[in-house]
């Protein structure tokens, strides 16, 4: 499918780090379903470092897979390296998405953080809370692929089914 | 890899009925059917027996018959008539329902913003819509009701004459978008009684890009498109021979198998919804009894649908799903919201439409296929782990 980039097709088909981690140092979940996507990442932290991490996603292709990329990205990564791990680092990895797809990389970087968040509320460890605030799509993301992304929502907004209620 | 299409309803692959006729009027006979001399006017003699020939399968009249570009353009055309013809008399009042397809809805949204009140009837939860609810719904400034035949994502057929019956009770002009019944149910459009009729070409085996409107006579049209005195001055533009050649010979060939493959597709279409009716916390939508042949759409809750119909391409089926992330706005299909179904559910769905081509070994192929994908899918899928914990509420039983 033209849509997807081959890597995208690749983690979808076959996604890696699928699945529940039962004693997990952190867990983070977002999303919601009425929205259609939900990502959860499980995290096993061992001297500050990613020992293990699994995820399980509700979402479309795109959603899987960058829950799918997002775990590579960050296996093995000490804590520090993967707060450099943002939503783009995600895009690139895996060749781009689609301009209305862009919010399943946010999502991705999302539910990691999220999984973080929870390990350090666990253990005592301080962090800045700034870190961890509400990110949104519009952020690392270009200019141009925002203004299609824009023009798509308002085009979705617009749409009968919503003014005639 | 087997290749199995089962998005029918989204087009159809063209007959080959449908590709020889057109041939001639691009190899031979190419002339613009408003010349004079002998190759101009082999295609006006063709476009006009495609004319009689699209009227036959209504039993309408070949002049109440428009050329049109697609379907959505003779939707177009004929809700933009009645509402000029209707605001004349000062009635600027149309009824619709809320699960018509864009061509109508959008339309109506721009006569909204030009003064004209609109009612959107409610669907009730099998996807119909009563004559007695339209009867409700008329006022005295009311110009026009229209109402699809049969919806496009879940293949509810509405109660047509009845409706029309009403209409014509009332002095109202009555249009339905038929693009998803033409060819593959019996339409009569004076014993149903229709005013107005909507079609497509691809949606029979025949070409994209071309329509026609049914205007039944006496009603006077707009024009959407201004030009030249093509199609009696109610639609400019050299007039698309070969594909309107096409589309008559695709219509009457399909009129001519009503039956037979409405038979065929229905024994098809049942057994594929006994099929996926096993899969737990799943559910049909739309009635099971007054629906296309050839229609089968279901929520499964826990899962998204892109992911199903990416996964099912993987394995050679391709079919379509009204998530919001296949339209690519933020709400899943506004005809699941209209049936009532909820926000997490309609993320879920799966639409296959097949054709009397198929086997019942590819409807067992599907079937293995989606109930494999589903269980797949859930098994990665957070919320349904939820679903199983009871953490939230399943919406169907299992
Ligand atoms: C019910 C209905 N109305 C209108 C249309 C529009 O037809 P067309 O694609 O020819 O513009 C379609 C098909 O997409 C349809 O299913």
């Amino acid at each position: 499918m033209a849509l997807y980039s081959e890597k995208v097709m690749d983690h979808f088909l076959n996604p890696r780090n699928v699945g529940v981690i039962e004693d997990a140092d952190g867990v983070g979940e977002v999303g919601n379903p009425v929205c259609g996507d939900i990502m959860k990442i499980y995290l096993k932290i061992k001297d500050n470092r990613i020992e293990d991490v699994k995820f399980e996603t509700f979402g479309c292709g795109s959603a899987i897979a960058s829950s799918s990329m997002a775990t590579e990205l960050i296996k093995g990564k000490t804590i520090d390296e993967v707060m450099e791990v943002t939503n783009k680092a995600v895009v690139e990895a895996l060749d781009g998405l689609p301009a209305h797809k862009l919010h399943c990389s946010v999502l991705a970087e999302e539910a990691i953080r999220a999984a973080l968040k929870d390990y350090f509320d666990k253990n005592g460890i301080p962090y800045d809370p700034e870190e961890f605030r509400e990110h949104d799509a519009e952020e690392d993301v270009p200019p141009e692929v925002l203004e299609a992304a824009e023009a798509e929502k308002a085009a979705a907004a617009a749409s009968c089914g919503t003014k005639f209620k | 890899m087997k290749i199995i299409y089962a998005d029918n309803a989204a087009t159809t692959k063209m007959s080959r009925v449908a590709i020889d006729a057109m041939l001639p009027y691009m190899e031979e006979y190419y002339g613009n059917p408003s010349s004079l001399y002998s190759v101009g006017q082999k295609a006006k003699e063709a476009l006009e027996q495609a004319r009689a020939d699209v009227a036959a399968c209504f039993n309408a009249e070949a002049r109440e018959i428009y050329f049109t570009g697609c379907g959505t353009e003779a939707d177009n055309q004929a809700i933009i008539s009645a509402a000029r013809l209707g605001e004349r008399k000062g009635k600027k009042h149309i009824i619709s329902t809320a699960f018509e397809h864009h061509a109508v809805l959008h339309t109506l949204d721009k006569l909204k913003k030009e003064g004209f009140d609109i009612t959107l009837l409610d669907v009730h939860s099998n996807g119909i819509v009563t004559a007695e609810e339209v009867a409700a719904a008329i006022r005295p400034d009311t110009c026009l009701v229209t109402v699809m035949y049969a919806n496009n994502e879940i293949g509810t057929i509405q109660p047509i004459k009845e409706i029309g019956a009403v209409c014509k009770e009332k002095g109202v002009l009555f249009h339905t978008d038929a693009v998803q019944a033409a060819g593959h149910l019996h339409i009569d459009v004076k014993d149903q009684n229709i005013d107005m009729l909507s079609i497509s070409a691809h949606k029979f085996y025949g070409p994209k890009g071309v329509g026609a409107l049914y205007a039944r006579k006496g009603i006077i049209l707009t024009n959407v498109i201004e030009g030249g005195a093509q199609e009696r001055g109610k639609r400019g533009g050299t007039e698309n021979v070969a594909e309107i050649v096409s589309m008559a010979a695709a219509l009457k060939d399909a009129c001519a198998h009503i039956d037979e493959y409405a038979e065929k597709e229905t024994k098809l279409r049942d057994r594929l919804i006994a099929g996926l009716d096993k899969i737990p916390y799943g559910e049909l939508n739309g009635d099971r009894v007054h629906r296309v042949p050839n229609n089968a759409n279901f929520c499964f809750e826990g899962i998204e649908g892109e992911s199903m119909l990416l996964m099912l391409d993987d394995k050679g089926i391709m079919c379509s799903s009204g998530s919001a992330c296949t339209s690519g706005s933020l709400d899943p299909s506004h005809v699941l919201l209209a049936i009532g179904r909820p926000h997490e559910v309609a993320h879920g769905s799966l639409r296959l439409s097949i054709n009397e081509q198929f086997t019942e070994e590819d409807i067992d192929y599907i079937i293995a296929s989606v109930t494999e994908v589903v269980q797949y899918l859930r098994d990665m899928s957070p919320f349904w782990r939820d679903l199983v914990n009871g953490k939230r509420p399943h919406v169907f039983s299992e």
